[in-house]
């Protein structure tokens, strides 16, 4: 079981959590142009590694925020959890 | 290659079967191949093998990192089944139908393929009708689907709770009869003690570590047993996809997740073919030594670990439960995971890429154990003839972005989302 460290709550077990994927992703910026290319990369293109692998998580059953975690994707290790602004 | 008989078995037993010869040869890696297949599991073997039966191409090596058998072949819950709605799908799986079929005869080696029939249970009017709907484009591709009310579920499977004030109801199903399971390891040893009969290397410990891309075109990889040159190198390696993409500069829609399976102790015959319980996250098939073979849901995040997370199977077994209530009386034997190349539409992907000479196996989710000959076969064609053939013209990279999504059941990455 992995026990996460909710940035708002503190350490909390993984069942209070829903996975988000992968947090490095950003929206292609609104109200101007974008290829198609660009698209792919948001919504289907992913690099999944293995190892250090930045991602959202959503509190749902807590406070509900977002934040994300830098976790290792073998050992499940987690380094770090940080507010998405940070 | 000697051949497997009961005649030969009776003529070994004299001799305490201490005489038999190897399945198949460990030989050293040679300099240079015709065609590499890195990753020997179930695809990766089914393409060396119809590579040589099918395309006279035997110069060929299946580079493993670890052992044969060993990565998802060996991991899966066995279960064959072409129960699709769409075209590009219900094809190319209702061809494997007829491979596996055949499989036993052709390779010489019981694979134990069993078409004991699947089910899908149905818990509303409307999904009785998204049923009789899948039902119909099924027998459309000339796949037999058969619309199972309540009371002729309730004929299959007595032992399901059928009461009415349950949070799912089992209103009916569909069924593929011809749907079964097979002895998974022995479709891995199967085509590779074929192949490597026809001359195929089968190279075993052997990580790829690197690649040689000049302009544009593959010339060669490396390895953790050395260099070796190959103008034609498939991809085949499931969970481990992202991993070879980093080493190639390439992105794929393609996300590696964790699931898990397990067994009960084995108990008497209670359930003769395969139960899906989709709404609780659950399946379930008894195997011949009477273990209750059980799976359900990803674990949910990004995960390379083949081992998984305790509140997974509990959410599996709790479904389970919930469908079977004599299940909760039975004590676990094993929980084992594997690690899934999960696409974004949740169908494969068998196509060439944009380096010319590299041919990409990858994206079949948790679904991967039936497609092994009819993927192996395609996939053989892909590369000796450098081009698709019209079976898995559907499985294209490109797709995502072009958006001719083969989004059969809308899941991708994100299934425990629906």
């Amino acid at each position: 079981m992995l026990n996460i460290k909710c940035p708002y709550c503190g350490d909390r077990s993984q069942k209070e959590f829903a996975y988000g994927g992968d947090g490095t992703i950003t929206r292609p910026k609104l109200n101007q142009e974008i290829s198609d290319e660009e698209w792919d990369n948001f919504v289907y293109l992913r690099k999944s590694p293995r190892g250090k692998h930045i991602e959202l998580w959503h509190h749902i059953a807590g406070c509900r925020q977002w934040f994300k975690v830098e976790r290792d994707t073998t050992t499940h290790e987690i380094f770090r959890t940080f507010k998405p602004e940070e | 290659m000697q051949k497997y008989s009961v005649f030969s078995l009776i003529k070994n037993a004299f001799s305490n079967h201490e005489k038999w010869d190897l399945a198949w040869k460990d030989p050293t890696p040679k300099k240079e191949y015709d065609v590499v297949i890195i990753g020997g599991g179930g695809h990766g073997l089914a393409t060396a093998y119809y590579l040589a039966k099918e395309h006279q191409i035997t110069n060929v090596a299946v580079i493993e990192k670890g052992w044969i058998g060993g990565g998802n072949i060996g991991r899966n819950t066995t279960i064959i089944r072409s129960n699709f709605m769409y075209d590009d799908n219900a094809r190319f799986n209702e061809f494997g139908m007829k491979l596996w079929r055949n499989m036993s005869q052709e390779l010489n080696f019981n694979v134990m393929f069993s078409p004991r029939g699947i089910i899908n249970l149905a818990h509303s009017d409307a999904q009785m009708n998204a049923y009789a709907r899948r039902g119909n484009s099924m027998r459309l591709n000339g796949i037999d689907a058969v619309l199972l009310n309540r009371e002729e579920v309730k004929k299959i499977i007595p032992m399901a709770d059928f009461s009415e004030d349950v949070r799912y109801p089992i209103f009916g199903g569909l069924a593929q009869p011809s749907a079964g399971t097979a002895r998974h390891d022995a479709v891995a040893w199967g085509y590779a003690r074929q192949a490597d009969s026809m001359g195929v290397d089968i190279i075993q410990n052997c990580e790829v570590t690197g690649f040689d891309i000049e302009a544009g075109k593959i010339t060669g990889l490396r390895t953790s047993r050395g260099d070796i040159k190959s103008k034609k190198i498939g991809l085949c390696v499931a969970g481990s996809t992202n991993v070879l993409a980093e080493k190639l500069n390439m992105t794929l829609p393609i996300e590696t997740h964790l699931l898990q399976a397990c067994v009960s102790e084995p108990v008497k015959p209670v359930l003769d073919g395969v139960v899906t319980f989709g709404a609780g996250h659950f399946y379930i098939s008894q195997s011949d030594k009477g273990e209750m073979v059980m799976g359900g849901d990803l674990d949910g995040y990004n995960s390379y670990a083949q081992k998984g997370n305790l509140p997974t199977i509990q959410h599996v077994l709790t479904g389970g439960v919930a469908l079977f209530p004599f299940l909760s009386r039975l004590k676990m034997l094993r929980t084992w995971g594997g690690i899934m190349d999960m696409s974004m539409d949740g169908s494969p992907i068998i196509d060439k890429t944009h380096i010319d000479g590299l041919y990409l196996n990858c994206g079949w989710c948790y679904g991967g154990f039936k497609s092994v000959p009819s993927s192996g076969w395609t996939f053989a064609h892909t590369i000796a003839q450098d081009r698709v053939h019209e079976l898995n013209e559907g499985f294209s990279l490109n797709r995502f972005s072009k958006g001719y999504l083969l989004d059969e059941k809308g899941l991708g990455t994100k299934t425990w989302i629906s």
